[in-house]
């Protein structure tokens, strides 16, 4: 896989994660580009499409869609899935997932991502041990700051910065 | 705004990301950014000391800002400072940012390698793991000069955990996709086949991602881990759908590793093992047999796993490309999803039966879809899947149902979309001109493609079909009457002005006699379009009216008229002008005979391969730059002798320079091979080089006795050595043939820059034309790639035409140069004939230079049937009861060349018992040309 991208019905990137060495210019170059082509389709037209040199894979839930480059070897059904898999992940997680969920915790998706791809390859194609490396990142957080610094979890340091 | 769900959540940024969403306008947003990102660096730039958990907070919103798409030129420093902290979620925001916002600062990449340094030693497999994650998103070159000793150690040490060999895996695959010069080999990468053999199917998972790579860049190293996979691949297929816990996917066993196995499978040749393949072959099948059962589930993710592995065991069954049984089996599924009610399938089903279209052993299987295909490119609504079907129809067309795919497309391509239109057109010229039998379909089939969509005619196509007419002089006065009607439309487009300017100002004159056509009238019409033309065709337009003034000497006065017109002669284009000025200077001056010597009928062009076709495979080609750029490097850094790439080359071209003549001295040049004739004499870096392409052996010969071979037969193994195979199969019809050459790799490593041209020795370009076009540049290893030459005898030859192939194996270039097998027999029609009419003919031929005759010795034995086989495959007929003698053998035939027939009679008279021991034939031909009857009498001397 060469990148995945997130973007909502309005064209807004929510998540961006590329697999081969880019500028940023051309990232962003390349993602504005995708994104329009993808939303000038119409709804139940096919979810694959060629784009410059590459495959394209994409479906839409809700109000986001989910996005990839493949190359030209790289299966394109099991490249839906790997989508479909991605969105039960967030879903779990979140507990039904929405897109307020990947905005205001964008960093927690780009975690899951990684345990589950890692370099444009499935790494951990089970939704159990994706789920249990990140629940028990989530409790060593909670442990740190609980002995490290308690005078943080007091309200008054979660001020607006 | 909604609570932070889980783990540590840090307010402050989610106060700021509510800030930005209500935002009314890009320059609100823009101003609250500023106003954040000033508070941050007065924060990191403070005197106080900031806490961990604040760092990390102001590092997350830079990050957030910048994913928002703006630039961020600090933090930097602060982000590599988390990677020290020893609380989790610090650590992990920094390298979250460090993986997004590389930074080239070598200072802070020393700093930033030493962390992950200490996490991956750190034996904390959460640590280790998020070190690994940094270095497989980032792959840069200065990590992979750091980690790619280090990496695979983790990967094999047998006290890793599962999870960290996962992460080890996929960073070394980065690492060597991008550095693939630092990743070294040895004694490890036995041990990460065997990972194909791990309990934990997640290991399996991941570390087959990389061991596919490295197969491919070193397939000799890696190649145990086809026995591997399939008993891998055949346990989770057998498996029942509940076995593999959650590596079950919708009732699906394993999809994802199912994949990629199969795709494992395609860098390798069919497994050479018979057990291994039969268990491969029982995958296979299965997985066909599978695709027929009732869902398990109604749910669309079933199907979609269901079928990729489908999908991929198919591309596999392609890739063998030995299995008829299989390949047609496959052909017949991808039949049914072409009629799918899921789009996805309909559109991968015709995306897979173009590479099935071009196996032999499928290519008929799949032409009988061709009406679903049809109707797929009329109905799809979707662009992206008539665009398959469009692929699909090129793929599958041949002789056979050219007229009617050709229709098909003319009549898609005017309501086809913009976006594929340029390509279509390229497509509809190239079946064209390919299958045209005869030329006038082909010039109605271009103009139309002009009329329907002259937009996207590029010049390529309308050069061609002047080439094309130019050459063929059957075609001339059609096309000449068919471009004229086409003129006549109140509209039409300037590349229909451009043919019709250039055919009739060289073939006009071929319809000048129906007054409907007169010169005049011809003249009038064209430069009724004159005044609406660019400048380009504007001069094109001036060129044909000075070959009016040739052409019709009744036009002069008018066209020198036109000439003389201000418009013309100070027209403030310089070109034009000079034309003008020119033009009417030349016909006023220059007498008939200089006129007609300076503006004869154009010479034909050489033959060459269709130019069409390089734009098509150029629009084809790769269009993002960096991805090739990165190939390129890849490339670079593989070819470790590039320097002595040279070598072979030029030591080739030497050799071949000291064999002027390439008849005489062919089996000379075979056996003083490169090898041996450049070792005693060349320095130590040419020996190397040769060494390293010692498995080419002689790596340039001109095969002569394949050659001879193929003189009474058509099909077999026209050449092979340790690398290559070149097996062909060649048909005739009349002074047509078409060869099919097929390029079969030995080896199981990819060749490059694969290569193929037809050269043409002595007088045989004017003789013989042979149209190509060029093979795929990379044969991977174990693979077929197949070349279509298609044939055609102009006038009798003797010379035979040339092949040579290039290709690189290893470092080495590879260099074969070979005989076609294409000889004047070939354009044989047999004729059956009585004997009172064989001996008159035989009587009428009877001038001297009307025989060939040749006395030699039997180099086989005078089995009958063999020579009866021999004489059959020459082409001839063999006549029976005509020879008064019973031992001796008659034939009769008509070679058919474009410009002339040329009857030919044979007679063989073999002598068992010349003298005690030795058998001799007495050969005699007669024909009515000379040079016939003596190439003949040649070719078929060595036969016996």
């Amino acid at each position: 896989m060469r990148f995945m991208l997130l973007f909502s019905r309005q064209g807004k990137l929510r998540l961006q994660k590329w697999y081969v060495p880019l500028g940023d210019q051309e990232k962003r170059r390349l993602g504005r580009e995708l994104v329009q082509t993808i939303l000038g389709r119409k709804a139940k037209m096919c979810s694959f499409l060629e784009w410059r040199d590459l495959k394209v894979v994409y479906k839409r839930y809700a109000s986001l869609y989910f996005c990839c480059a493949i190359e030209e070897q790289d299966n394109e059904l099991i490249t839906l899935e790997v989508i479909h898999r991605y969105v039960e992940l967030l879903d779990k997680y979140f507990g039904s997932v929405c897109e307020l969920d990947i905005i205001f915790n964008f960093e927690k998706a780009y975690f899951i991502l990684d345990e589950f791809l890692l370099g444009g390859e499935a790494q951990e194609t089970s939704k159990k041990s994706v789920l249990k490396a990140i629940e028990q990142a989530d409790q060593l957080t909670s442990t740190c700051y609980q002995q490290a610094s308690p005078r943080i979890t007091s309200p008054t340091c979660y001020e607006h910065a | 705004m909604p609570a932070v769900s889980k783990g540590d959540g840090m307010r402050g940024l989610a106060v700021f990301i509510s800030d930005i969403r209500n935002c009314k306008s890009k320059e609100a947003e823009i101003k609250r950014i500023n106003k954040e990102l000033a508070n941050i660096r007065s924060k990191f730039k403070g005197d106080k000391a900031l806490d961990g958990y604040s760092k990390k907070k102001y590092v997350c919103k830079l990050l957030f800002i910048f994913l928002l798409g703006h630039d961020i030129d600090f933090g930097h420093m602060e982000a590599v400072n988390l990677l020290s902290s020893n609380k989790y979620t610090e650590k992990q925001i920094g390298y979250l940012f460090i993986s997004v916002l590389v930074n080239s600062n070598s200072e802070l990449i020393r700093l930033i390698n030493n962390a992950i340094k200490n996490d991956l030693s750190s034996r904390n497999p959460t640590f280790m793991c998020l070190a690994l994650h940094c270095i497989a998103n980032v792959g840069s070159r200065e990590m992979a000069e750091a980690f790619a000793g280090e990496i695979p150690r983790i990967l094999v040490a047998g006290d890793t955990m599962d999870s960290v060999k996962q992460s080890a895996a996929l960073c070394l695959l980065r690492l060597y996709k991008a550095s693939p010069d630092l990743v070294l080999m040895g004694e490890w990468t036995s041990r990460v086949v065997h990972l194909l053999n791990d309990q934990h199917m997640g290991v399996v998972t991941a570390a087959i991602s990389l061991i596919t790579c490295l197969s491919q860049k070193n397939p000799d190293e890696f190649k145990t881990c086809v026995s591997l996979a399939v008993s891998r691949l055949s346990r989770i297929v057998s498996s029942a759908s509940t076995d593999l816990q959650d590596y079950t996917y919708y009732f699906v066993p394993a999809p994802w590793l199912s994949c990629k196995l199969l795709r494992l499978l395609q860098c390798y040749p069919p497994p050479e093992d018979g057990a291994v393949k039969g268990r491969l072959v029982e995958c296979l099948e299965t997985i066909l047999n599978k695709a027929q059962e009732p869902p398990k589930s109604k749910k669309v993710q079933h199907s979609n796993a269901k079928n990729a592995i489908l999908f991929e065991a198919i591309s596999l069954i392609i890739h063998y490309d030995s299995e008829p049984n299989l390949l047609v089996r496959a052909c017949n599924q991808l039949g049914q999803f072409l009629q799918h009610r899921e789009t996805n399938l309909r559109y991968l089903a015709l995306e897979s039966m173009c590479t099935l279209a071009s196996s032999e052993f499928s290519h008929e299987a799949v032409k009988t879809h061709i009406e679903t295909v049809i109707n797929a490119l009329k109905t799809e609504r979707d662009v992206s899947v008539r665009q398959r079907a469009a692929d699909l129809l090129y793929a599958m067309c041949d002789r056979s149902n050219a007229k009617q795919i050709v229709a098909e497309m003319l009549s898609y391509l005017e309501t086809a979309d913009y976006s594929i239109r340029e390509e279509m057109v390229l497509k509809v010229a190239i079946l064209a001109e390919k299958y045209a039998v005869d030329y006038s379909w082909y010039v109605d089939t271009i103009l139309n493609l002009i009329r329907i969509a002259g937009d996207y005619v590029s010049e390529e196509v309308w050069y061609r079909v002047i080439q094309i007419v130019i050459n063929r002089d059957d075609v001339q006065g059609y096309a000449a009457k068919t471009v004229f009607e086409a003129l006549q439309a109140p509209a039409c487009h300037e590349n229909m002005v451009k043919v019709g300017g250039y055919i009739l100002g060289e073939f006009g004159n071929l319809i000048a006699g129906d007054p409907r056509s007169s010169p005049l009238v011809q003249f009038n019409l064209l430069h009724s379009k004159f005044h609406l033309c660019s400048v380009p065709t504007r001069a094109l337009l001036l060129s044909a009216y000075i070959k009016f003034i040739n052409l019709f000497p009744e036009t002069k006065a008018t066209i020198q008229e036109v000439l003389r017109s201000d418009s013309q002669i100070r027209n403030s284009d310089v070109e034009l002008q000079q034309r003008a000025v020119e033009y009417l200077k030349l016909s006023s001056i220059a007498s008939t005979d200089v006129l007609a010597t300076v503006l004869e009928e154009m010479p034909p062009f050489p033959e060459r391969e269709s130019s069409i076709l390089a734009k098509l495979k150029k629009k084809k080609g790769p269009g993002v730059v960096p991805v090739s750029e990165l190939e390129d490097g890849k490339r670079e850094g593989g070819e470790l002798n590039g320097g002595g790439d040279r070598g072979p080359d030029s030591a080739m071209s030497a050799s071949n320079a000291s064999t002027p003549s390439p008849s005489a001295d062919l089996l000379g040049l075979r056996s003083a091979a490169p090898v041996s004739a450049a070792a005693p004499s060349a320095g130590s870096l040419l020996v190397d080089v040769f060494s390293e392409s010692g498995a080419g052996g002689p790596a340039a010969a001109v095969n002569d006795d394949g050659f001879l071979r193929f003189v009474c037969k058509n099909n077999g193994v026209l050449f092979e050595n340790q690398l290559l195979q070149i097996g062909i199969k060649s048909e005739y019809r009349q002074n047509l043939g078409r060869m099919y050459l097929f390029y079969g790799n030995k080896t199981s490593v990819q060749f490059a820059s694969f290569s193929t041209t037809v050269s043409y020795p002595g007088e045989l370009q004017s003789q013989l034309n042979v149209q190509t076009k060029p093979v795929e540049p990379l044969v991977e290893g174990g693979a077929q790639v197949q070349q279509v030459l298609n044939i055609e005898c102009i006038t009798d030859f003797s010379e035979a035409p040339q092949l040579n192939i290039k290709f690189r194996y290893g470092g080495a270039l590879q260099n074969i140069t070979l005989k076609l097998p294409v000889t004047i027999n070939k354009f044989f029609q047999p004729t059956e004939m009585a004997a009172t009419d064989f001996f008159q003919r035989w009587k009428q031929l009877s001038q001297p230079q009307q025989e060939a005759q040749k006395i030699f010795k039997a180099n086989h034995g005078m089995d009958t049937e063999v020579l009866k086989a021999k004489l059959l495959g020459l082409g001839t007929a063999l006549l029976e009861n005509v020879d008064p003698n019973p031992e001796n053998y008659v034939c009769a035939g008509v070679v058919q060349t474009k410009s002339q027939q040329v009857g030919v009679l044979l007679r063989l008279e073999p002598n068992a018992q010349a003298q005690p021991g030795v058998q001799m034939y007495r050969l005699t031909l007669r024909s009515s040309k000379d040079t016939v009857s003596k190439r003949l009498c040649d070719l078929l001397a060595e036969q016996f």
